[in-house]
């Protein structure tokens, strides 16, 4: 069976990374821009990391068969210095036209700050004045249930930006339902110590459906798993889902996204 | 769009003799995990006064483990969630998330 991992953080991982993922199914990746692990000293560093993600990655990708696909913002992280952030944001629309990006993301809040709001707005406008399909990251923890709401809030007061269109990561028990309420797609992150387990996600499909909604690894430079999406059709398998149900939710659902945008082909 | 199916609705094609089988000795050990947790919380001398913030949120997310009420794991994120509405301007010397909201 073939799977689409949306949302994993590839130029952190190795060709070991990439071998057991073709193994295991994954067609294609989507690489949103996001944190290093630490604070780029200048918008030139965002500049050679966007060319990173549109013209080195991919060809890396492509060696194991695997399509690559990516998203470029400033991550909320970054993003609490508006001057900085928006020097970095002038920069963002010379690279939209390159065959592998698919909007803007992963934008968002990370300690949900009147700064971070700020970007984040900018950031929504410059996705609607391009018509560019977005990924939301929400914050982590304690943070997460407020800022998804400041988050899906800033989104409709730009007013012009379909919810269908807007891919809301990192949801768990407390924020899935309001984010589908309100027209969005949903994520699910599979990591090893915050967010969700494979367990945690198929107890989500069983009680709020598999109607937009995704899983992903989110893989990165920290304690995280590349494998994580195939580790979780394998527990749902385990507990009598149907064949159909899976597909939809690691390979079906992210193609029908992600389609949205022309670029996508697998 | 609508309502959750509450856990009342069997949405788990397992059954619940499975359940038990397939997932008693993993939770089980989680359990243990966490009592040798606050164990080792007890035995550790304080340097400060009064219970730390994430000790009694993690006290409260207990006794919902025993209220026999659905969503467990919705409600106990919850009880770990900020619920202000205020927002600082930077984050300029913040910490990290703690993994509970400071009260
Ligand atoms: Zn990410």
């Amino acid at each position: 069976m073939q799977y689409i991992d949306p949302h994993i953080h590839m130029v952190s991982r190795t060709t070991d990374d990439y071998q057991r993922m073709a193994q295991a199914g994954c067609v294609a990746v989507t690489e949103p821009a996001f944190w290093a692990g630490f604070d780029r000293s200048s918008p030139q560093g965002f500049y050679d990391y966007f060319r990173q993600l549109t013209e080195f990655e991919p060809r890396r990708a492509a060696s194991y068969g695997i399509r690559h696909f990516t998203w470029l913002c400033i991550n909320p992280k970054e993003a609490d210095d508006p001057a900085f952030a928006r020097e970095v944001i002038e920069l963002i629309p010379s690279f939209l036209d390159r065959p592998n990006v698919l909007g803007i993301g992963e934008i968002g809040l990370n300690k949900n700050t009147k700064n971070e709001l700020i970007i984040l707005e900018e950031q929504i406008a410059l996705a609607s004045k391009y018509n560019q399909l977005i990924l939301v990251h929400t914050p982590h923890l304690e943070d997460k249930l407020k800022g998804t709401r400041l988050i899906m809030d800033a989104i409709k007061r730009n007013g012009n930006i379909d919810p269908g269109r807007v891919l809301i990561d990192h949801v768990e028990e407390h924020t899935v339902q309001e984010v589908l309420d309100r027209g969005y797609w949903a994520g699910m992150t599979l990591y090893p110590d915050s967010k969700c387990t494979p367990q945690r996600a198929a107890d989500i499909i069983e009680m709020y459906g598999s109607e937009r909604i995704w899983i992903n690894s989110a893989g990165d430079w920290g304690h995280s798993d590349p494998l994580a999406v195939p580790k979780a059709r394998l527990e749902m398998t385990r507990r009598g889902h149907n064949r159909a149900t899976i597909e939809k939710i690691s390979f079906e659902n992210p193609r029908t996204f992600l389609s949205q945008c022309d670029k996508f082909r697998i | 769009m609508g309502t959750a199916m509450g856990e009342e609705t069997f949405s788990c094609p397992m059954s619940r003799e499975a359940v038990v089988d397939t997932y008693f000795i993993e939770h089980r050990a989680k359990l243990i995990d966490l009592a040798a947790f606050l164990d080792r919380v007890d035995r550790a001398r304080s340097e400060k006064d009064g219970e730390d913030f994430r000790l009694t949120a993690m006290k409260r997310a207990i006794a919902v483990l025993l209220d026999n009420q659905p969503h467990r794991a919705r409600r106990i994120l919850d009880i770990f969630s900020d619920h202000t509405t205020e927002l600082p301007q930077t984050a300029a010397g913040m910490k990290g998330a703690a993994g509970a909201a400071r009260v």
